[in-house]
């Protein structure tokens, strides 16, 4: 499935779903939409092979949680495409990217702009931090560092099936201060995993600031070669850089891009909150009526009327 | 005289899991501690080593269950919850993987002390929605463990047994039964796992002291036929003992004490176990003593209950004793 618009034009797209959604609810989070939308409209709109959706275009409401008395529960993934042995499979790794998520399910054609209305509201499937139920999801990851492991372990599988499709990971660098992300990518390079590649948003940010003031990680990239990754590091906002970096030889070893990216990319007024933007609430009315003007001047739109 | 079966599990995982290609086995650096060098060594197709990286091996696990493997993950039991409890929640759990959690030294069966030693992996699993509970309590149901884990439609946490194990059954493990091994009348002892073993002594010099005695085994925890055991606590005039190789909190002991009162049963429970403690390094039939998980334990636990002493001695236990043999089988090392 191939979109008609460029990459660029879904990177755009997905900024301005994720503007308008903040402004309408008081706040979101903006910045991973900032450092993320060109890897996520690359990953979806050139570079995965995936399948026709399974899943209706408006997302179903919450159905419940897997259990032995709900034989019809299914994750997500389904608006990713089937799963055939040649379409490869996606994990959003950090889940609170779900809303930059959800949006690019929208700019590319596999889920109706409605679902971003379901966004946190009671009873839908369409959560906040993304569930395995959650549109484009298939596995849990609200608990970071886990979704190389489990990516690890399904492409090792695969490969004893011979399947072709490559699993994917689209990680965060918050991940590496985790032990496990280290686990998993020994693991991969004991066992020459090299049907598993990710692609990590290096914006330097976590959840209380800056990286560098909450726990220093020093240079990951030659983390990842020393613990047996193939790494390639890229500016995260240039899209030939991604096209470039996948064609990376990796035999034998799983493919890590790191994509460098500025959390204020397309709107430089962000930058006012730093070091705190890993979810952005306003403050006051004026906060937010400037924050409209500002990044709908960056974005190219209207300003958003939220009083609707 | 009890027979000893030596090393059940390796003869048994080998004969269940070689040559079928969904079943995987995996290990965490304690290939032979578990059990399953000779199957590394003969079908190293089937094999995983991961190393001492539990959390990424429970995440791996959920992985190469999404691509339709069942994988066996071998190591000792506490490291396969204590470290790893978010993996084991988020990668096996939730989703129901059909992962099975192979536990090697449950409780007390190990002189490693506190690290070593699973002794509120029950009271965990039982609080983990999802996941089903199975313990061996002879060669008998660790020869049938493989079997009966692989039939549930997901995760299932096992206490396997090792090294020179008694066999006191001739019927393989069957997932939701219990064992009836006594149908007296005076009280019901319920234990599980080793424990089970030390009943059987205790019960037999009961009996020639003139006291009647109900004895269930449980090899599967979770689900739980609540009925089942009602019935049988209907059928006794006293009360309830219970005896585990856990702490008494969340283990089987909670597991009765929670049918009882959700049935309003009145009766008397007296509930044995590890006592809100945490265990040392020692051998087994020492910290069993030590801690109040042998025989000895359920006879005074018996006559707590009951209100009177039945004059048992340590020499009536030993003359009854079904694992005499254990003293000639060498200390089990790590």
């Amino acid at each position: 499935m191939r979109n008609e618009k460029s990459t660029e034009d879904v990177a755009l797209g997905i900024r301005r779903r994720v503007f308008e959604h903040a402004m309408r609810n008081n706040g979101g989070y903006l910045s991973q939409a900032c450092s993320a939308a060109e890897q996520l409209a690359w990953l979806y709109n050139e570079e995965l092979k995936l399948g026709e959706p399974t899943l209706p275009m408006i997302p179903k409401p919450f159905s419940g949680v897997p259990s032995p008395s709900n034989p019809d529960y299914h994750t997500g993934a389904g608006y990713n495409g089937p799963f055939e042995p040649q379409f490869d499979r996606l994990f959003i790794a950090p889940a609170h990217y779900a809303l930059v998520a959800y949006a690019t399910l929208i700019e590319v054609g596999r889920m109706a702009p409605e679902g971003l209305e379901m966004f946190n509201q009671d009873g839908s499937s369409v959560e906040m931090i993304g569930a395995e139920h959650s549109p484009g999801m298939e596995v849990h990851n609200g608990t970071l560092g886990i979704g190389l492991s489990t990516a690890s372990g399904l492409a090792y599988g695969r490969r004893l099936r011979g399947e072709a499709g490559r699993t994917w990971v689209f990680m965060s660098d918050g991940e590496v201060q985790e032990g496990q992300t280290w686990e998993a990518v020994q693991a991969c390079a004991h066992y020459g995993i090299d049907n598993v590649l990710a692609i990590m948003d290096v914006n330097d940010q976590q959840c209380d600031g800056a990286m560098s003031s909450v726990m220093e990680v020093g240079d990951i990239r030659t983390k990842f070669l020393n613990f047996g990754a193939t790494c390639v590091e890229i500016d995260g906002h240039d899209l030939s850089a991604m096209r470039d970096a996948v064609r990376e030889p990796h035999a034998g070893k799983p493919l890590i891009i790191l994509a460098r990216t500025n959390p204020f990319q397309t709107m430089s007024i962000l930058e006012e909150r730093f070091p705190r933007l890993h979810y952005v609430r306003f403050k006051s009315e004026d906060e937010r009526a400037r924050f409209n003007t500002s990044i709908a001047a960056d974005l190219g739109v209207k300003p958003v009327d939220y009083s609707l | 005289m009890v027979e000893m079966v030596s090393r059940p599990y390796a003869t048994a995982f080998e004969k269940f899991a070689a040559g079928n290609p969904d079943i995987l086995c995996l290990s965490a650096d304690l290939t032979s501690s578990c059990e399953i060098d000779g199957f590394r060594d003969r079908h190293p197709d089937q094999f995983l080593s991961l190393g001492m990286a539990e959390q990424n091996m429970m995440s791996f696990a959920g992985g190469l269950g999404l691509a339709g493997f069942r994988p066996f993950i071998h190591t000792f039991g506490v490291f396969m919850y204590r470290r790893p409890y978010d993996q084991l929640m988020a990668s096996i759990a939730y989703p129901r993987r059909k992962v099975r959690l192979m536990g090697f030294l449950p409780g007390v069966t190990t002189p490693g002390g506190m690290t070593h030693q699973s002794i509120e992996d029950i009271s965990v699993m039982r609080s983990i929605p999802n996941m089903t509970i199975l313990e061996t309590g002879d060669a008998t149901e660790v020869e049938s463990i493989c079997e009966a884990a692989d039939s549930i439609d997901g995760p299932v946490w096992c206490r396997v047994l090792r090294g020179s194990v008694p066999r006191l059954f001739d019927t393989p493990l069957k997932v939701g039964e219990m064992r009836e091994l006594a149908t007296g009348d005076d009280v019901l002892v319920v234990t599980s796992g080793i424990c089970t073993e030390e009943a059987m002594r205790a019960r037999a010099a009961f009996a020639k002291a003139g006291l009647s005695i109900r004895h269930l085994h449980l090899h599967t925890i979770k689900p739980f036929n609540a009925q089942a055991l009602l019935d049988h606590i209907g059928s006794v005039k006293h009360g309830v003992v219970t005896l585990e190789n856990h702490v008494t909190e969340g283990g089987i002991g909670s597991l009765v004490a929670e049918t009882m009162a959700d049935a309003g049963v009145g009766k008397r429970l007296i509930r044995l176990g590890l006592k809100d403690t945490y265990a040392h390094g020692g051998s087994r039939p020492y910290l069993m003593k030590y801690y109040g998980l042998d025989a000895s334990a359920l006879v005074r636990g018996i006559e707590d209950l009951i209100g009177q002493s039945f004059g048992i001695t340590e020499d009536d236990l030993s003359a009854v004793r079904f694992d005499d043999v254990h003293s000639l089988v060498k200390a089990e090392a790590l």
